[in-house]
């Protein structure tokens, strides 16, 4: 099971391609908001970026938020979303302890698959996808 | 959003409200230049000057903003406090992303403030806040106040100026998202004339896209032409600087008020050198992956026991150039400690420059003296000039504010106009040539970008007029067609017509991508129709003695070639306008 991950962040040049990708890719819309990873500021340009993503909880305390099981507990960590059982209440964003989950203005949510389309579109390779046990156990693979 | 027709807010800043527009056009005006032109033509008032506070502001985005990479510029068009004319001024950052995601084509916002305000407006919202607390602050600190002030960190613009277009200074910037810039023709005057401090634009929206995986395919292969090939590896290298040495060795660096086109000692800035000491990272415009702003750190020593303070100051050929080569200033760290002054002060950098290289040699041939400029003022001299410039922006004295109304107007005042080096504006700097003097003195932005004239004083070492004159005004009407899109000019090698062609075509532009030649035409005409209905007579431009004492590597400036140059690209923008010049 692979997860997505953020390890080199301090490469990051503020240029959005990856939440612009999962966007386009995953979620077929042009937005900054509407993807499972956004790329936020610190206290201006000057601070350096942060992302907003998903970091594979598990358990994953949207998931367990989640009164309908639209999140669902992805194994590996993270979330299986489906969203045709989601009634749009919010719940799971706010249970996320790190804010990686969006909500658009009608309350849908928007989160990260660990698909990996982002990855390819960073230019300084600040993200990865890294293989993990069932047991949460780590292990590196090449990008 | 996609929509063959264009969605405009405009704002009035005297009653706080706002209306969205729809205006029909797509196909004929495109966007950015195009439509900016088309709004200033509704909104605008040709003969009223430039501070009536019903002349419109206008930003605007193209069709393919935000859609592909790269198509990350704003079109400022307005009334320049600079020359009393209808003008352009180009800015990156996050203001185009901003813009789309908020819903709008453009912003047009008229009126003036009753009192200091900033201007926020995302897809569901607008408001005009009071904001007297922030008038008199630097750049610096007013974007501090505004991060805390609005939500969006990371997706949103913060647009503002400091006090030097508070004061009405004709070379005051805009400042976008602090290290990108609405930067020269005066644009942030005309903020300060509507009491507006600041425009924080918010990007909340989200759009559907296209059916098919057409579109998304032709992003990645966009995207992999940007990053994997060598096509965009000098702008995030070395960036622009690489410049400084390559035309230092080329005899064509305006050095000391362009008294030299080369020195040994601008090794010391060149953007090997800026690189090696002062580079401390990259940033990137949104939907940019080539990341070409560069940021160097200067660190200040304010007491005995070691105590420092740091700053991260973006470069680029031109402030390099403009604070740099031609003050005589050349050390890396005193260069960004002169462009930080010029960024917290709010001033066009290079504007600022010019206007102080002017001055210092003013100084010493005695047409002005120490009563004039406050502190002495010398080539090399980084502390002086970095008083100066907070004189330059605060208008400390008549000669200060006499100079922030642009070089030429001083000069004509104080006399040395011999060797004031302004091609419409402040010149740009490059000294390759006659093609590229005539190319600023009478450009539409007089810009190096308007019509790339330095490329071909590099590329041609005939002196044919005809070959330079088809040249300019076929660069000019390709570049308004990207500059209507609007793609960030360092990508033109990417973006040729067919790609351009391609990309309209995916999101269902095709009418528009069909008659791509024919609306740049019309957008060419357009806004030379416009800039000469406000007043400038391309006839009247005069280019001063000192552009022709310079010597470039292939010998002295013809003066012959120069003058029948200017005189058909003259003949030739009145043609274009299809409208004498206004008396």
């Amino acid at each position: 099971m692979k997860i997505l991950t953020a390890p080199r962040m301090e490469r990051c040049i503020g240029c959005q391609s990856c939440s612009l990708a999962c966007a386009r890719e995953v979620h077929k819309r042009l937005s900054w908001d509407t993807a499972g990873i956004r790329i936020h500021t610190s206290g201006g340009l000057s601070t350096g970026f942060e992302a907003r993503t998903c970091l594979a909880c598990l358990p994953a305390p949207c998931a367990a938020a989640c009164p309908t099981g639209a999140f669902a507990q992805r194994k590996g960590g993270g979330v299986i979303v489906r969203k045709k059982l989601c009634i749009f209440c919010g719940a799971c964003a706010e249970a996320c302890p790190v804010d990686a989950v969006f909500l658009d203005e009608r309350g849908e949510p928007f989160v990260c698959l660990h698909c990996g389309k982002c990855v390819p579109f960073c230019p300084h390779n600040c993200l990865e996808m890294i293989t993990v046990a069932a047991a949460g156990d780590q292990e590196e693979v090449a990008p | 959003m996609i929509r063959d027709y264009f969605r405009v807010l405009k704002v009035d800043l005297a009653t706080g409200r706002g209306q969205v527009e729809t205006l029909e056009g797509r196909d004929l005006f495109v966007g950015g230049s195009g439509l900016a032109a088309l709004l200033f033509q509704k909104y605008g008032k040709l003969a009223a000057p430039w501070d009536d506070p019903e002349q419109p502001l206008i930003f605007a985005i193209g069709p393919l903003t935000g859609y592909f990479p790269l198509m990350s510029k704003t079109v400022m068009g307005f009334k320049s406090p600079y020359h009393n004319q209808y003008a352009e001024s180009h800015a990156g950052g996050r203001s185009a992303l901003a813009l789309r995601f908020a819903d709008y084509d453009a912003l047009v916002i008229t009126g003036q403030a009753s009192r200091p305000s900033v201007l926020a407006v995302g897809s569901r919202h607008l408001k005009v806040h009071e904001a007297a607390y922030l008038w008199g602050m630097d750049v610096v600190t007013v974007g501090k106040f505004l991060r805390r002030k609005t939500p969006g960190a990371g997706h949103r613009s913060i647009i503002r100026i400091g006090p030097a277009g508070e004061n009405r200074a004709a070379i005051a910037g805009i400042n976008v998202d602090t290290y990108r810039h609405f930067g020269r023709l005066g644009g942030g005057a005309a903020l300060g004339a509507k009491n507006l401090k600041a425009i924080v634009i918010q990007g909340d929206g989200s759009f559907p896209l296209p059916a098919g995986p057409e579109y998304a395919k032709l992003f990645a292969d966009v995207h992999k032409q940007l990053t994997q090939t060598r096509m965009m590896q000098k702008y995030h290298n070395l960036g622009t600087p690489a410049n400084v040495a390559l035309l230092n060795d080329k005899q064509a660096l305006p050095i000391r008020n362009l008294q030299q086109t080369s020195a040994p000692e601008i090794a010391g800035i060149t953007g090997e050198r800026f690189a090696e000491d002062a580079l401390l990272r990259n940033v990137a415009c949104a939907g940019c992956p080539v990341g070409c702003i560069h940021l160097g750190y200067v660190r200040l020593r304010f007491h005995a026991d070691h105590r420092y303070y740091f700053r991260q100051v973006g470069y680029d050929h031109e402030p390099i150039f403009a604070v740099g080569a031609m003050l005589g200033v050349t050390n890396c760290a005193d260069v960004l400690q002169l462009i930080d002054m010029t960024e917290k002060m709010g001033l066009d950098v290079m504007s600022a420059g010019v206007a102080l290289a002017w001055a210092t040699e003013a100084a010493a041939n005695g047409h002005i003296s120490e009563q004039e400029t406050v502190v002495p003022l010398t080539f090399g001299g980084t502390k002086t000039y970095e008083e100066a410039l907070r004189h330059l922006a605060l208008g400390s004295t008549d000669f200060y504010r006499l100079l922030a109304q642009g070089t030429a107007t001083a000069a004509a005042h104080y006399g040395g106009q011999d060797y004031a080096c302004v091609l419409g504006q402040e010149m740009a700097g490059y000294a390759t040539g006659e093609v590229f003097f005539v190319s600023q003195a009478l450009g539409f932005r007089h810009s190096h970008l308007d019509s790339g004239g330095y490329a071909f004083d590099q590329k041609h070492e005939d002196r044919t007029v005809e070959t330079a004159l088809a040249f300019l005004l076929q660069e000019e009407r390709s570049r308004v067609l990207l500059t209507s899109l609007v793609v960030c000019l360092f990508a033109r090698e990417v973006y040729q017509d067919s790609l351009v062609a391609a990309c309209l075509h995916s999101l269902g532009y095709g009418t528009l991508a069909d008659r791509m030649d024919t609306a740049a035409q019309q957008i060419q005409q357009q806004r030379w129709h416009l800039r000469l209905a406000t007043g400038f007579d391309p006839q009247q431009i005069r280019i001063p003695k000192r552009f022709l004492e310079v010597r470039t590597w292939k010998g002295p400036i013809d003066p012959a070639f120069l003058e029948t140059l200017r005189q058909r690209y003259a003949e030739a923008i009145i043609d274009l306008a299809g409208v004498a010049p206004a008396v």
